[in-house]
């Protein structure tokens, strides 16, 4: 299940543009938009305070994410957070991170 | 990025001659200019997120009064003297120096939604193709007795800058033994728990410098807005200090004697800090935008868009809130992001994101290092076509902490740097 919406969105990202092949509407930006929920703490490129998430593995950043929701992992706020956001959400968004370079704060 | 370049001007091209509206050419010599009116956590992210999604291939104006951007998350701690006016005073250079957004210090004073244009004081009329207002809050000094013009002697200081220096200022001078006393207005408003965190922090200077004042604090709600458990606790520590009364609306000042008169009382403080009652920022008011209850901007939640104005997008405390939906910085910050995708999708011949997502994160300071959070994620509810808090999801401090006051000052840099680019 996970794979196959996986492999979806990056089909789509990858097609950018054309008519959206998914039976169910989805947002061609959908992945860089729910990554930018996550900007305002963890910046939108470049150097961030907490913990970065540019050009991290995409399985690291989604073991993190999990080890947050069951509490493996101590957090002051982010297993809070992680909760509001769906599976298949939190692997767009991983995904996204994973896919993008530090580049100083341009992107 | 070169690809996510590419990727938006494929489906720029692809959508423009699909729907080929008009008012827009897309062209290389006229690219679709969105005007930004307000230059906070909304109006900030969104020029610069215009600006970074669209491969600056959309040209962005941002018209602010201010030349800097002073941060109202940290204010508190100014007037407890625990930072320096410096310390939450940014520029707005890198969106104009990085991202090529074109600033313009001025006044907005009106909008023609029919030509198109925003009026400044002294810029003129600037047209746009799509327009962004983030006026955040005016306050409603008229509705108190006595209250209008006197800032500068008995400051709110709920947008930081000159009264929040001045509110420090009168605390320094406060004398030993000394009253303060201040007012909150009926909710909603800006910053839920922001008059407790000052209640905290102001207790916090008098009890460490002036250890026999006091703080009233005058509440027109019925009991604590936010983190209500959290800010009893807090309020505890400091014993007979602070003076928590609800239900308790301002109804008028007298600035020369620094008196407040409420519904059922009459108090003379040393130092007044009366919050007034808020509504949307001046400019959604006199450019004829309809208000809710008198007061706020109903949106279109999929894209932040001015109900029954095309083109026109309204973010941040200005808005006429979702359910469980705060006014805060954070907020605005994420609320400018729909907004940007929603309009870029929009030039793109795209519908907009049908599943927009967005959270929020609020820091208090209870004293000089101790801190404690509310979050909240809220998704797109298709059957009530509005942005609703997750249940299971966000929550509160167990406790105000350390870690977590390190934290509160991490967050406030982090989402500078956001906002700002």
């Amino acid at each position: 299940m996970r794979t196959t919406f996986l492999a979806g969105a990056l089909a789509l990202t990858g097609t950018i543009g054309a008519a959206c092949a998914q039976d169910d509407v989805q947002d061609p930006h959908l992945a860089r938009n729910l990554a930018a929920t996550c900007a305002s703490c963890h910046g939108a490129g470049g150097r961030s305070v907490f913990e970065p998430l540019l050009g991290q593995p995409r399985a690291k950043l989604l073991h993190t994410l999990d080890d947050f929701r069951t509490g493996k992992r101590d957090a002051t706020i982010m297993h809070q957070i992680v909760r509001g956001y769906t599976d298949a959400q939190l692997e767009l968004v991983a995904d996204w991170f994973s896919r993008q370079k530090e580049d100083g704060g341009s992107e | 990025m070169t690809t996510h370049r590419r990727d938006f001007l494929r489906t720029f091209t692809a959508g423009a001659a699909a729907l080929a509206l008009p008012r827009l050419v897309f062209s290389a010599t006229a690219r679709p200019h969105v005007v930004v009116v307000g230059g906070g956590f909304g109006g900030a992210t969104a020029a610069r997120y215009l600006r970074m999604w669209s491969e600056r291939s959309v040209e962005v104006t941002l018209i602010e009064r201010e030349s800097s951007f002073v941060s109202c998350p940290l204010s508190n701690l100014v007037i407890a003297g625990l930072q320096r006016m410096d310390d939450i005073t940014l520029g707005y250079d890198r969106l104009h120096s990085h991202w090529g957004v074109r600033r313009v210090t001025d006044e907005a004073i009106g909008l023609d939604f029919g030509r198109r244009t925003v009026s400044t004081a002294r810029h003129g009329a600037i047209p746009y193709d799509r327009l962004v207002l983030a006026p955040g809050v005016e306050m409603l000094s008229a509705r108190i007795d006595g209250l209008s013009g006197q800032e500068d002697r008995i400051p709110h200081a709920w947008k930081a800058g000159v009264q929040t220096a001045t509110l420090r200022r009168q605390l320094e001078a406060m004398p030993d033994g000394g009253v303060f006393a201040m007012s909150i207005p009926r909710a909603p408003y800006r910053c839920p728990p922001g008059p407790y965190e000052r209640a905290c922090l102001v207790a916090h200077y008098l009890r460490t410098r002036k250890p026999r004042s006091k703080v009233l604090v005058f509440d027109a709600n019925a009991g604590i807005v936010a983190k209500q458990a959290l800010f009893q606790q807090a309020f505890a520590r400091y014993g007979d200090m602070i003076d928590y009364r609800p239900n308790s609306t301002l109804l008028g000042v007298d600035a020369a004697t620094r008196e407040a008169e409420f519904e059922f009382e009459r108090v003379r403080a040393d130092v007044l800090n009366p919050i007034p009652p808020m509504r949307a920022g001046n400019i959604a008011a006199a450019g004829g935008l309809a208000l809710v209850n008198d007061a706020w901007v109903d949106v279109d939640w999929l894209t932040l868009g001015a109900s029954g104005l095309p083109g026109v997008h309204v973010i941040g405390d200005a808005v006429f809130p979702a359910p469980g939906m705060p006014k805060s910085g954070h907020m605005a910050n994420q609320h400018a992001k729909v907004a940007a995708a929603a309009i870029l999708n929009e030039l793109a011949g795209v519908p907009p994101n049908p599943t927009p997502v967005v959270m929020n994160t609020c820091y208090s300071f209870v004293d000089e290092r101790a801190a404690m959070h509310v979050a909240s994620v809220h998704q797109w509810d298709a059957g009530r076509s509005q942005l609703l808090p997750v249940p299971d999801a966000g929550g509160l401090s167990a406790a105000a902490t350390a870690a977590e006051g390190r934290a509160a000052l991490q967050w406030a840099h982090a989402i500078w740097a956001d906002t700002l680019g």
